[in-house]
């Protein structure tokens, strides 16, 4: 059997099966080309990249201008060779044309379970600040000024704990 | 201290059993995490990816639970050596490939186990035998706790743990089992039981696998998202599929047994007797005929043989273990040659194949 690469005439040693979404897709490969599409390991969890990586390259190109990321200098171009991004910042600057990429592929796009301890109090502070800063708004707005004096010094307590934590 | 010295020799390690092990021959649970502000290992320039790795390496390495553990940098490993690993699916192919500037690490009992610059800057995973799907979660959990205090992981509050691919991105978790499904295979009930599976958003791989039949009839079921679902849920629902497909198998077998017995002993038995008197055998013959054997001996079909004899020439006639063992390197024909001298070696003695009471 040759190799399924279309520019390639080895004979293919890497024979991969894998069920996606009740697709079956099966590959052919020669040792070269595995090696160069990243599927040495079919044990492993290579191929679901692969196979997610070929949709997922036209997502990219869809947003259209070339954006570069300040970080690590990754672009559109370097994602769609290699269906993987560069660094972290790249996901706020790449934001936007992941977004539908990520819907497809995930169960959503908010994170749900662990979060390193070291975050887990700031992220809480953040969300309690958002819910009272909304109530304060809500208070102002039906000019419950008691309310608000209330929630605002609550605001103010918040911030206090939270730079007071950031300093230790 | 070299790595053959310090992994248990393939007998000691196959005499550890788990649970479930007629079915579920071992649960892992790898997580993919990232150092913030550094760039990923593929886009890394080399000093970067250097220095990064002299800056995990020791961390990892100094956690409490790798302690009297193994450490050493990829450009130390042989070929033979990363071979080795990857048979014992300690480290993946793309990770044997790496030299310089990657790293690994392997706790004393040999459950836990890092990959340092594989794709992601942390690969780590926990692997035991049998069904322990729950237990290597928790195992694993601690360990990257306990790395969190020392490493600032790449977080975002929307996207989770990031990760160099968008396909692992949020928890960062996969979690496999890996199975063994002849009954399944033999009674043509795998495709539906895989199509199940996969309609529940897990993925089924196999290798070699002419359709849906892989190799030694070994499966490995795994999560595929990993964004949107906590860590718990995803192994929650993993551990039922795993659960259910255990059961169909285990009646698949009845079944075989009950109104197929002499087609069972049909198999059971002529797998037993190439591997017992073939004097060249592929290292893909070698896997499905002893497959078959180890239903025979998990049915009761093979007197006095124990599963962990077959489990460990499951191991070592791998093409590392195999060369290892012989002390030399084997060309492809050769292995086959020492492959069958190996089978007929361990096989000889037992009695023979019979329906079970």
């Amino acid at each position: 059997m040759k190799c399924c690469q279309s520019d390639c005439e080895n004979e293919a040693t890497v024979h991969l099966t894998e069920i996606v979404n009740g697709e079956m897709k099966k590959i052919d490969l020669c040792e070269e080309c595995a090696k160069e599409k990243g599927v040495t390991d079919p044990q492993g969890f290579a191929l679901a990249d692969l196979l997610l990586g070929l949709g997922a390259s036209s997502e990219m190109d869809a947003a259209g201008i070339e954006i570069e990321c300040p970080t690590c200098g990754f672009t559109q171009a370097d994602f769609k060779k290699t269906g993987r991004l560069g660094c972290s910042t790249c996901y706020t600057v790449f934001a936007e044309p992941l977004e539908g990429m990520l819907k497809q592929m995930h169960k959503g796009t908010q994170h749900v379970g662990k979060v390193p301890k070291a975050l887990r109090a700031k992220m809480d502070i953040t969300r309690q600040r958002d819910h009272i800063s909304e109530q304060l708004q809500k208070a102002i707005d039906t000019e419950n000024y008691e309310e608000a004096a209330r929630l605002r010094d609550q605001l103010k307590e918040l911030e206090g704990s939270s730079s007071m934590k950031e300093g230790k | 201290m070299d790595i053959f010295e310090f992994l248990s020799p393939s007998d000691e390690l196959t005499t550890v059993s788990g649970p479930e092990d007629h079915v579920v021959l071992s649960s892992r649970v790898r997580l993919a995490r990232n150092v913030a502000s550094l760039p990923f290992p593929g886009r890394a320039k080399k000093q970067s990816r250097q220095d990064t790795c002299d800056y995990i390496k020791p961390v990892v390495s100094s956690a409490s639970a790798m302690r009297g553990g193994f450490s050493t940098g990829m450009e130390d490993l042989k070929a033979q050596e990363k071979q080795l690993l990857v048979e014992r699916h300690l480290i993946s192919r793309e990770h044997a490939a790496k030299g310089g500037g990657s790293a690994f690490v392997l706790s004393k009992d040999q459950a836990l186990s890092v990959m340092i610059n594989e794709e992601d800057h942390l690969r780590m995973q926990a692997l035991m035998p049998g069904m322990q799907i729950k237990q290597v979660w928790q195992k694993i959990d601690r360990f990257d706790t306990s790395l969190e205090k020392k490493l600032d992981y790449g977080f975002d509050a929307d996207y989770g743990y990031l990760t160099a691919c968008p396909t692992n991105l949020g928890t960062g978790i996969r979690v496999s089992a890996m199975l063994h499904l002849p009954g399944l295979v033999l009674t043509d009930q795998v495709n539906q039981i895989v199509q199940a599976v996969t309609k529940l958003g897990h993925a089924v791989r196999g290798l070699y696998g002419e359709g849906t039949e892989a190799l030694g009839h070994i499966f490995q079921v795994s999560n595929q998202m990993t964004l949107g679902e906590s860590e718990v849920d995803i192994i929650e629902r993993i551990h039922k599929v795993v659960l259910q497909i255990i059961e169909h198998e285990t009646n698949a077998r009845s079944v075989l047994q009950q109104s197929n017995a002499k087609e069972l002993l049909n198999h059971v038995g002529r797998a037993f007797g190439v591997l017992a008197n073939a004097h060249i055998v592929s290292s893909k013959e070698s896997m499905n005929q002893l497959s078959l054997i180890r239903l025979g001996v998990k049915l009761g079909m093979l007197k006095d043989v124990d599963v962990s004899m077959i489990d460990e020439l499951f191991l070592v006639t791998q093409p590392a273990h195999l060369q290892h063992q012989i002390g030399e390197k084997l060309t492809g024909e050769e292995r086959d040659l020492h492959r069958a001298d190996l089978l007929r070696q361990k096989l000889s003695g037992i009695g023979g194949v019979q329906l079970p009471q």
